[in-house]
């Protein structure tokens, strides 16, 4: 469980978060959403502490991470797992190089074993005999597919994924939220996911803090967003004609 | 202020640097890797400069001491010279931080911008010192060799050139590198290039580091790099030789 405690955080005196509270809950796949600029990625990066929050706490199963020394923290970030919108792959090692860099780094396995956990993170993602290729020969969907590969070889107890459908087509998206889904719920980790993909809402959404302009206006999970009255919620997910009449089947329902 | 700012957040950063390997393994694993990178494919182009300015500085001297009185060794002696104390050292950095420093720049600035090196700090990886420190070790431990590569060459390029255009002959030459040769000299220009090969890769490596934005931002911090790295150069060539020289 992730507890964010009254986050606030500007950039040269301007605010881009205001006193954010909320709970991300353990084997859930919780959602950030909001409008482009709204602060959501801001958000993550803050809780994974990329970026020095103003003031409030982050805690992660009771361990405040902004009290923490730097040792304490750099422990705490070994138990997460981050999936970033570009996919970050490091583009002169291999996807098996990728995947094992992390077991490299932190583990004291033998080499045998870090092959054997590198082919059942790449199982994991459906993504067998790519070990020996090099990023750039791969299609994003793939690389989003070796990113959460290598974000769960050291069996991370929190996955935080920054827009992990961005660029990517409807059918690929479906794919990526499965498997995040299955992945959260197999190895009951505290997943965090900003998104502004519908799909993503409307599917896997089992708990939704929605932004504006930095501040949280609501939160709820997929089946509650139908009924909710909150207006700037209601202009950003039923935007478009097709969600309208979703939301008006789901009422009457 | 933005002196300040930089000199300030640049300690910080070498602070980071210098902090223990997460793993001793992948330490030498990289730094054997940057070896190759930013010290073996460089001596091509320090091989072809040497020899072109060796054959210059000979020629040169040669014009300006066309004076009867003056013997013709002074010819070689004085290319020895020029080539030991500043040439090797100061010229052949100069070029290097356009060469290694552009790449260390636009390597981790690329990096940063593809957020690579977010992935290395969420990861808990110290990521200054993953990137930076093999790059450091590399070049300090192979500059001091490319300015040794660089003397023997650059000396070889003063004599074919003096031969072959019949300035000076190939006695006095050898003669005139040999007279009244100071060890001290190689010492002093290794010291250089040591500080040298720092100056380069952590300035390179703080501005590619601290990149924001995209691509042209990358460019504008590989550009600075080189600048301030060539700056930094000259002004350390001056104070060292006062230091050392006096």
């Amino acid at each position: 469980m992730i507890e964010v405690v009254d986050l606030s955080k500007s950039f040269d005196d301007k605010p881009v978060l205001s006193h954010i509270s909320t709970i991300f809950d353990k084997e859930k796949v919780n959602l950030v959403i909001g409008q482009s600029g709204s602060g959501k990625t801001v958000l993550i990066k803050s809780i994974v502490g990329l970026h020095k929050i103003d003031s409030g706490d982050i805690l992660f199963d009771g361990r405040s991470f902004v009290n923490m020394s730097d040792d304490d923290r750099k422990n705490i970030r070994k138990e997460i797992g981050m999936l970033f919108q570009g996919s970050a792959l490091f583009d002169y090692m291999t996807v098996e190089e990728n995947v094992r860099f992390p077991l490299d780094m932190f583990s004291k396995m033998t080499l045998g074993e870090k092959l054997d956990r590198v082919n059942y993170c790449l199982k994991q993602v459906k993504l067998e005999n790519a070990n020996k290729k090099y990023p750039s020969e791969l299609s994003g969907g793939m690389q989003k597919r070796v990113a959460i590969a290598r974000a769960i070889s050291l069996n991370p107890k929190y996955l935080i994924c920054d827009e992990p459908n961005s660029g990517l087509d409807p059918k690929t998206s479906i794919v990526i939220d499965e498997l995040i889904f299955e992945i959260t719920k197999e190895f009951e980790i505290t997943t965090i996911i900003n998104t502004h993909d519908m799909n993503s809402v409307m599917e896997i959404g089992e708990k939704i803090v929605f932004i504006h302009e930095g501040v949280k206006q609501w939160e709820g999970n997929r089946n509650q967003i139908f009924n909710t009255d909150n207006k700037e919620l209601n202009d950003f997910v039923f935007a478009s004609d097709l969600f309208k009449k979703i939301r008006k089947t789901q009422r009457y329902i | 202020m933005t002196f300040f700012f930089h000199l300030g957040r640049y300690s910080a950063f070498v602070c980071k640097v210098f902090k223990k390997p997460d793993k001793h393994s992948i330490f030498f694993r990289q730094l054997s890797l940057e070896v190759e990178n930013l010290g073996l494919n460089s001596f091509g182009i320090v091989a072809l400069i040497s020899v072109f300015m060796g054959a210059v500085i000979t020629l040169q001297t040669a014009y300006n001491l066309e004076m009867p009185i003056i013997p013709k060794y002074t010819i070689g002696l004085a290319a020895r010279d020029s080539i030991l104390l500043e040439f090797s050292s100061t010229m052949v950095s100069l070029i290097l931080a356009g060469k290694v420093g552009s790449n260390i720049a636009s390597e981790i600035g690329t990096m940063r911008v593809t957020e690579q090196i977010d992935a290395l700090e969420i990861m808990g990886v110290n990521s200054p010192g993953y990137l930076v420190l093999p790059k450091l070790c590399a070049t300090v431990l192979i500059f001091p060799l490319l300015v040794i590569v660089s003397m023997g060459i650059g000396i070889f390029g003063g004599w074919a050139a003096g031969v072959i255009t019949g300035e000076v002959n190939s006695a006095d030459y050898i003669y005139g590198i040999q007279y009244s040769f100071k060890p001290f000299y190689v010492v002093y220009s290794l010291i250089k290039s040591v500080v040298f090969a720092f100056i380069i890769s952590t300035v390179s490596a703080y501005y590619g580091y601290y990149t924001s934005g995209g691509a042209l931002e990358v460019g504008r911090s590989s550009t600075k790099a080189v600048v301030i790295s060539s700056i930094q150069i000259l002004v350390f060539n001056l104070i060292l030789t006062q230091i050392l020289l006096t």
